[in-house]
């Protein structure tokens, strides 16, 4: 109930946009203050929450906060770190004690862990205000993902693509058989038993993407995802 | 005054017709066309990404930069492919239009790059230019405090005339050309030019005849950018 | 040194003691290059610049058979300043080159048609070099400055059937109509201030120049730099600029318009 009324209040919104006037209002995350209104910084969806406003991005290019999961390519290998390119403003660091459960010495060749063109999914562990981005292996579930398929989309759909509570990225597992890791940088990670089932479920990322702001996506999906097991 | 004492038969204070398209360049981050008349503006926008060389990052904002370029075909006479003078003015014109309107302490060390091309040029090219460039910015999700308007403002002899064609600049017994930009939510005028003469009364009104288009222009881009999104979030 | 300045800048002070509409002294010596048809040195407080005038004969454009021309370039001399690099001129030192140039060619500050010799085949043409040779802020103000003062120095030089005979000059004066003149502002905070030094120019957010022609008329504007100004800042300046004019018309010797 509290979703639908929420989905409605959602407009579309310019960059200066007035959301409201009054200093009982809160800026959320994609909006400022000038003077007594709030006002959107980007186009996007307005959300009210109470007195805070958000906007939520239609578009956007990834900014890595602290906490964030996401998938990256190693770009090059050096002493005691790696490079990562996470497909954010700027490369992340892999430090040689960050990397992985087990003890790594230094003097080691760091290439029999991670080479160049390797795929990882790492968490962010440090964002400084000059964009230095340090990344963090150390919990079972960061590894480097060998098989599988890779696709990059807009950042700002990945919650979309994810859905509340899971519900889109579970119903695209169940529909399509395959495992999905989901960057927060926009990288997605499909693993299927077969080739099929994995380009089902690339088609099914795709869709998504390009109908994030539709209502009642997640029916859609199933009835879509169907459709396209029958046609093939 | 007579009636029409404009070649193509418009009012003193009449542009010309605008047209919008977002997204003609999918490789970008953002991008629009923006047609005046016969004036033909493409903005595509990259960013914001890393600024190399390094030396020239700004520790605690970002950069905004501009690539003006003139097709050869795009005028009567052809130009040498390449920047010309006027080309590289004009980058930093428009790169200067525009950077107040971007959060760039959001971006330290970063650069958005900002890239016009003018197919077709039929007067007014930086106005168009700053016009798709406002769009593509907000088509990028870049954070803005507001939507640009860009419009040359001018006189016909002693008439105070808006948007100016390439016939009227060309016009033999004299043109003031200015084209003026202007952001409603900032009240700024964020690019100024005068090429010409004109008495300060006339001035004063071109300016403010400018300053109202440029309003009409960033709510004609407001509307263009709302229907691109339409179909989903009224359901 | 940013922060400072805005501080003092609210207050109506500036770093080097004066006002918000404070204008340096301005200084002019013409004919001090005897090579040049015409030419002078402007300082204004610390910032001096040189301007010479060439003349040379040529065929007209097709579409002005009897029309001379005007061209007027600013370089980027490395003398000037420690903070110049080498290299060709960056988009900054083009911008203010070009905004030098229209505020000169574009006032119609020479009647081109009297530099006409024969119509269709020989026309005058005229060239305009500024160098700048200390730089303490607003080359533009200078350098236009300094191009005005060396135009209205120079004498043409004497011709021979075809031939330009350098070295020999005539008293005949340039055909010049009316005196463009341009005053600068730049805004730094919420402070705007007419003529920058070094140090306003470089933290400055925005820049207009403003030329004028006459008590009523403007004839140029460049508005420079990543901030911007408000509508009733822009007519402020304007109105301004009229009245800084009577001083630099007395500057260069000419009566008021």
């Amino acid at each position: 109930m509290s979703e639908e009324k929420t989905i409605q209040e959602r407009k579309v919104v310019i960059p200066g946009e007035t959301l409201a006037t009054g200093m009982e209002y809160l800026p959320g995350h994609g909006t400022h203050r000038v003077n007594e209104e709030i006002r959107a910084s980007w186009l996007g969806l307005s959300e009210y929450n109470g007195s805070v406003i958000k906007v939520i991005p239609l578009k956007g290019a990834y900014i890595p906060r602290e906490g964030d999961r996401v998938i990256g390519v190693i770009a090059d290998v050096s002493y005691s770190s790696w490079d990562v390119n996470v497909f954010g403003p700027a490369n992340a660091m892999l430090g040689i004690g960050d990397a992985s459960r087990s003890y790594i010495e230094l003097g080691e060749d760091l290439t029999r862990y991670y080479d160049i063109g390797d795929y990882i999914y790492a968490e962010v562990s440090k964002v400084s205000k000059s964009m230095f981005i340090k990344i963090n292996m150390k919990d079972k579930m960061f590894r480097k993902l060998n098989t599988g398929l890779t696709v990059k989309i807009s950042p700002v759909k990945v919650p979309r693509i994810i859905g509340k509570k899971g519900s889109m990225v579970n119903l695209l597992k169940e529909e399509t058989g395959c495992t999905f890791i989901v960057g927060q940088n926009g990288i997605v990670w499909i693993k299927g038993e077969t080739r099929q089932q994995e380009l089902l479920a690339l088609k099914a990322i795709k869709y998504v993407e390009n109908n994030a702001h539709m209502s009642g996506l997640t029916d859609t999906m199933k009835e879509k995802i169907k459709e396209w097991k029958q046609n093939e | 005054m007579s009636k029409s004492i404009r070649p193509d038969g418009r009012k003193v204070d009449e542009m010309r017709e605008a047209k919008i398209e977002l997204g003609v360049i999918p490789n970008a981050n953002g991008s629009a066309k923006f047609t005046m008349g016969k004036t033909v503006a493409i903005a595509a926008v990259y960013g914001p990404r890393e600024l190399h060389p390094r030396r020239n990052q700004i520790a605690d904002k970002g950069l905004l930069r501009c690539n003006y370029d003139l097709m050869s075909f795009s005028v009567s006479e052809r130009k040498r492919p390449g920047p010309s003078r006027r080309d590289k003015e004009l980058s930093l014109v428009i790169a200067n239009a525009l950077s107040s309107l971007v959060f760039l302490d959001k971006f330290p060390k970063q650069v958005i790059d900002v890239f016009v091309e003018i197919p077709q040029a039929d007067a007014g090219t930086r106005c168009a230019g700053i016009c798709a460039a406002s769009l593509a910015l907000a088509d990028a999700g870049i954070p803005m405090r507001g939507l640009t308007g860009s419009v040359s403002a001018g006189a016909l002899g002693e008439t105070v005339v808006i948007d100016l064609d390439k016939e009227e600049e060309d016009w033999e017994a004299g043109a003031t050309d200015m084209p003026v930009t202007y952001c409603p939510k900032t009240n700024l005028i964020t690019s100024l030019q005068l090429d010409g003469e004109i008495s300060k009364k006339n001035f004063f009104n071109a300016l403010e005849l400018a300053i109202g288009k440029a309003k009409e222009l960033t709510d004609m881009q407001e509307k263009a950018l709302k229907e691109n999104y339409k179909g989903g979030s009224e359901e | 040194m940013k922060e400072y300045i805005k501080l003092i800048g609210a207050e109506g002070l500036r770093i080097d003691g004066r006002k918000l509409d404070d204008y340096r002294e301005v200084k002019i010596e013409t004919g001090v290059s005897a090579k040049a048809e015409g030419s002078a040195i402007v300082s204004i407080g610390n910032s001096k610049v040189i301007a010479g005038v060439k003349m040379e004969v040529g065929e007209p454009f097709s579409d002005t058979p009897d029309e001379g021309g005007l061209m007027v370039g600013v370089e980027q001399a490395l003398i000037a300043s420690a903070k110049w690099e080498a290299g060709p001129p960056s988009d900054e030192m083009i911008e203010i080159a070009r905004t030098v140039d229209r505020g000169i060619r574009e006032s119609k500050m020479v009647d081109f048609t009297k530099l006409c010799v024969t119509k269709g085949e020989l026309v005058w043409r005229i060239l305009i070099d500024i160098y700048p040779l200390n730089y303490d802020g607003n080359i533009i103000d200078a350098s236009s400055l300094a191009a005005v003062a060396a135009l209205l120095n120079a004498r043409f030089p004497k011709l021979d059937g075809k031939k330009v005979v350098y070295g020999e000059a005539t008293d005949k004066k340039l055909p010049i109509n009316k005196i463009p003149l341009t005053t600068t502002f730049v805004k730094i905070g919420d402070a705007v201030m007419v003529d920058p030094n070094d140090d306003e120019e470089e933290l400055m957010d925005s820049r207009l120049s403003i030329s004028t022609t006459g008590k009523d008329s403007i004839n140029a504007l460049q508005k420079s730099g990543p901030g911007g100004f408000t509508p009733d800042e822009v007519k402020d300046m304007i109105e301004k600029s009229f009245k800084i004019r009577k001083v630099l018309e007395k500057a260069v010797g000419v009566k008021s318009a």
